[in-house]
């Protein structure tokens, strides 16, 4: 009901449309996901999807440089065992060098490396896909947002939402749609709903069925092989790149927190002890003078 | 111990051997433990703790970031994202570092609207608060530049709209831009020079800290009442009292630090700057720090260049000459009934330009934003000197103790030795 009376309040007052140039960009959802929260954690199962979806899919156009293959065996993250990781890594072409003779030269991939980038250097990247290298993914569940308007920026805070970067991704990943009539878009620009100005030059990336998901017992695939499933998927493994200590931060949170909260009750009585030598601490604001009488 | 003990005097022989060659022993008790506190501060005086506490945190955590960071362009960001990832708790010390930045903001605005609150930056206390405003503009400087090393798209263009600022200064603009970038465009050397100043600020901000201390310790505390200490009565020394309260202060407000670092460490952050820096690509909105926008919005108010620089800076000095614009003799506003409304308006002012700040530069935000900045200006040109004479004050009690048993009976101020007893409190 408050909510309601809010969003009304802020509707009215025009705060909680941003304006942008082309258009009403609508709000992506907010999802539920495992790692949002106090206690937050990855689901295994899922950055694993998720790996699956962008080593199919994305990786031929974006990087993820700032991720080493050994990471993905690192605890807190998709979890690999050691052994998957070796042979993961080895299945990449690393350019080492210079050797003895001074030459450049090719090896398999070790779990130390991190995962080589797609084209050669920007140039090239931007030459094989129409003008615009496609941008990194490590960072990008970070380095994405969408304008949250009062008051729901204040509210934030108390609901500890930092899943925008995911939320949008999510749903950009499910927006491509056809273009509204009268909305014409320009050669090698696609529609997407959700995209800031609804031009975006990456073609719809996932399909249904693309990815095969690992099965289970039944011989039925884990999660459904649905564009949503894959965006879902895709965009929690992206979190973990753009955050790899999530788990350990929250965790280590906990303990702080629970640590100064003892800490700060027992300085508190000790203090009330110490002031109580003097009478007790007094309510410092001023009050009108009365008739002296100490 | 003797009440307002200034002369110290060592136990050991090797201490007054010492004592005698640098009495470094006695100006730290005479300061910190003997010191008399108005009995009356409430929380809003623990802020003080708080800041030093933070300038010192900020000091270590960076510190040790700077052992991992590389201050040039090319590697500035991915030795950010090296700290994030494989050093050892990179993670926890860069976010403590990023989020105590605002942490020592949010302190700051508080211990300085409490000082506008209580009317401490008047006599005799001009020097103390104006030493507090050149700490102020020392730590805008030190975040300002904190925040480019990331060498993300917000880090760059942001430097490039505020060393841009500048250029307004008629004749000797151009040239000044140039020095601060160490060439025609932000680039390496901007990276550089913005580090090597983001190192030395802070130990210059703790020499100004030392002498704003030793500033307070002359005239001592305000308090709540504004009335000075008259008696041993009004005041308790500064340990164990003011020491425990600071303390359990410093605790509660590390919770709050550390929610944000562990729950949401990029809320105050752009999602932009997790970009590396592109000088090609300009962001749709250039947002300066939370800390920064009231200024922002002050300067993006004022249509021309250099009249918007020079009402963002005026903003800032024009609280050097606030102990004189002030014309009424009553200190705290609690005796100020027609005041304490203008300072709630003027707070409500300051809260809206910071939201404004955040706002694109359009339509009627710019009118909002002009509204705010002149109500700004009147409120220290116009309303300050005003109510002074026209205001009638409430009476004010004879002294801090009188005010002080208005609310609660006993009490025995300074205790001389036998008083100090722990006594039981109904």
């Amino acid at each position: 009901m408050m909510k309601r009376t809010l969003l009304i309040a802020a509707a009215a007052l025009g705060l909680s449309a941003p304006a942008f140039a082309a258009g009403e960009t609508p709000v992506p959802p907010q999802l539920k996901w495992s790692f949002q929260g106090p206690f937050g954690t990855f689901d295994r199962a899922q950055l694993q999807r998720g790996f699956k979806v962008y080593r199919e899919v994305c990786a031929s156009c974006h990087g993820l440089t700032y991720v080493a293959f050994r990471n993905l065996a690192e605890p807190g993250g998709p979890e690999f065992s050691e052994a998957q990781v070796k042979a993961l890594a080895a299945e990449y072409k690393i350019q080492d060098g210079p050797n003895e003779a001074g030459d450049m030269f090719e090896r398999p991939g070790r779990p130390a490396d991190r995962f080589p980038a797609p084209f050669p250097n920007e140039n090239a990247a931007a030459a094989a896909n129409g003008g615009k290298a496609p941008p990194d993914l490590s960072l990008m569940a970070k380095a994405r947002t969408y304008e949250r308007g009062f008051p729901w920026f204040i509210t934030d805070v108390f609901r500890q939402y930092s899943e925008n970067g995911a939320d949008y991704l999510v749903a950009l990943l499910n927006g491509y749609e056809e273009a509204p009539a009268g909305f014409t878009v320009p050669q090698g620009g696609h529609y997407n709903k959700y995209y800031p100005g609804h031009v975006i030059a990456m073609p719809k990336p996932l399909s249904d069925g693309q990815v095969e998901y690992p099965k289970n017992e039944a011989g039925q695939p884990q999660a459904p092989e649905t564009v949503d499933q894959y965006a879902r998927d895709v965009t929690a493994f992206l979190t973990w790149t753009a955050e790899p200590h999530l788990e350990a931060r929250k965790r280590l949170g906990f303990q702080v927190m629970l640590f100064l909260i003892v800490l700060a009750g027992l300085l508190y009585f000790t203090k009330k002890k110490i002031w109580a030598r003097v009478g007790g601490e007094v309510d410092g604001h001023a009050t009108p003078p009365m008739t002296h009488n100490p | 111990m003797s009440q307002h003990s200034t002369t110290y005097v060592p136990k050991s022989a090797f201490g007054r051997w010492f004592e005698s060659r640098l009495p470094i022993a006695g100006l730290v008790h005479s300061s910190f433990v003997a010191f008399p506190v108005p009995r009356n501060l409430t929380y809003f005086w623990t802020f003080g703790a708080i800041l030093v506490f933070m300038l010192v945190s900020q000091i270590v955590t960076g510190v040790f970031l700077a052992m991992y960071y590389t201050p040039n362009a090319a590697m500035a960001f991915q030795s950010v994202e090296h700290i994030m990832r494989d050093v050892n708790y990179g993670w926890l010390i860069r976010y403590l570092h990023a989020n105590g930045a605002s942490m020592f903001f949010i302190a700051v605005y508080i211990h300085i609207f409490r000082n506008f609150y209580y009317g401490s930056y008047k006599a005799p206390r001009e020097v103390l608060y104006i030493l507090g405003v050149i700490i102020f503009i020392l730590m805008m400087a030190t975040a300002f530049m904190g925040y480019v090393l990331p060498w993300g798209q917000m880090s760059f263009w942001g430097a490039t709209v505020i060393t841009n600022l500048f250029s307004a200064i008629p004749v000797v603009g151009e040239t000044i831009v140039h020095y601060l970038w160490g060439g025609y465009s932000v680039g390496n050397p901007t990276l550089n020079r913005f580090f090597s100043l983001h190192y030395l600020l802070p130990f210059m901000i703790a020499g100004v800290v030392i002498l704003h201390i030793w500033a307070l310790h002359v005239p001592g505390q305000n308090n709540p009442t504004g009335i000075p200490i008259k008696s041993g009565k009004d005041a308790v020394p500064f340990t164990p009292y003011a020491t425990i309260k600071d303390i359990f202060a410093v605790v509660v407000f590390m919770i709050f630090f550390a929610y944000w670092v562990f729950y949401i460490p990029n809320y105050l952050g752009h999602a932009d700057n997790y970009i590396p820096a592109n000088p090609a690509v300009t962001p749709a909105h250039i947002v300066p720090e939370w800390y920064f926008l009231p200024f922002y919005a002050i300067l993006r108010a004022i249509p021309d260049k250099l009249g918007g620089v020079i009402a963002m800076f005026s903003a800032i000095l024009i609280w050097v000459f606030m102990p004189w614009l002030d014309t009424s003799k009553v200190r705290s506003t609690a005796y100020r009934p027609l005041y304490k409304q203008f300072f709630w308006v003027f707070v409500a002012v300051c809260v809206l330009l910071g939201w404004l700040g955040s706002r694109p530069a359009e339509g009627w935000y710019v009118i909002a934003s002009q509204i705010c900045t002149v109500y700004y200006f009147a409120h220290f040109l116009i309303v300050l000197p005003v109510l002074g004479f026209v205001e009638r004050p409430l009476p004010l009690p004879n002294s801090i103790l009188e005010s002080v048993m208005g609310v609660q009976k006993g009490g025995a101020g300074m205790p001389a030795g036998a008083n100090a007893e722990p006594q039981s409190k109904g």
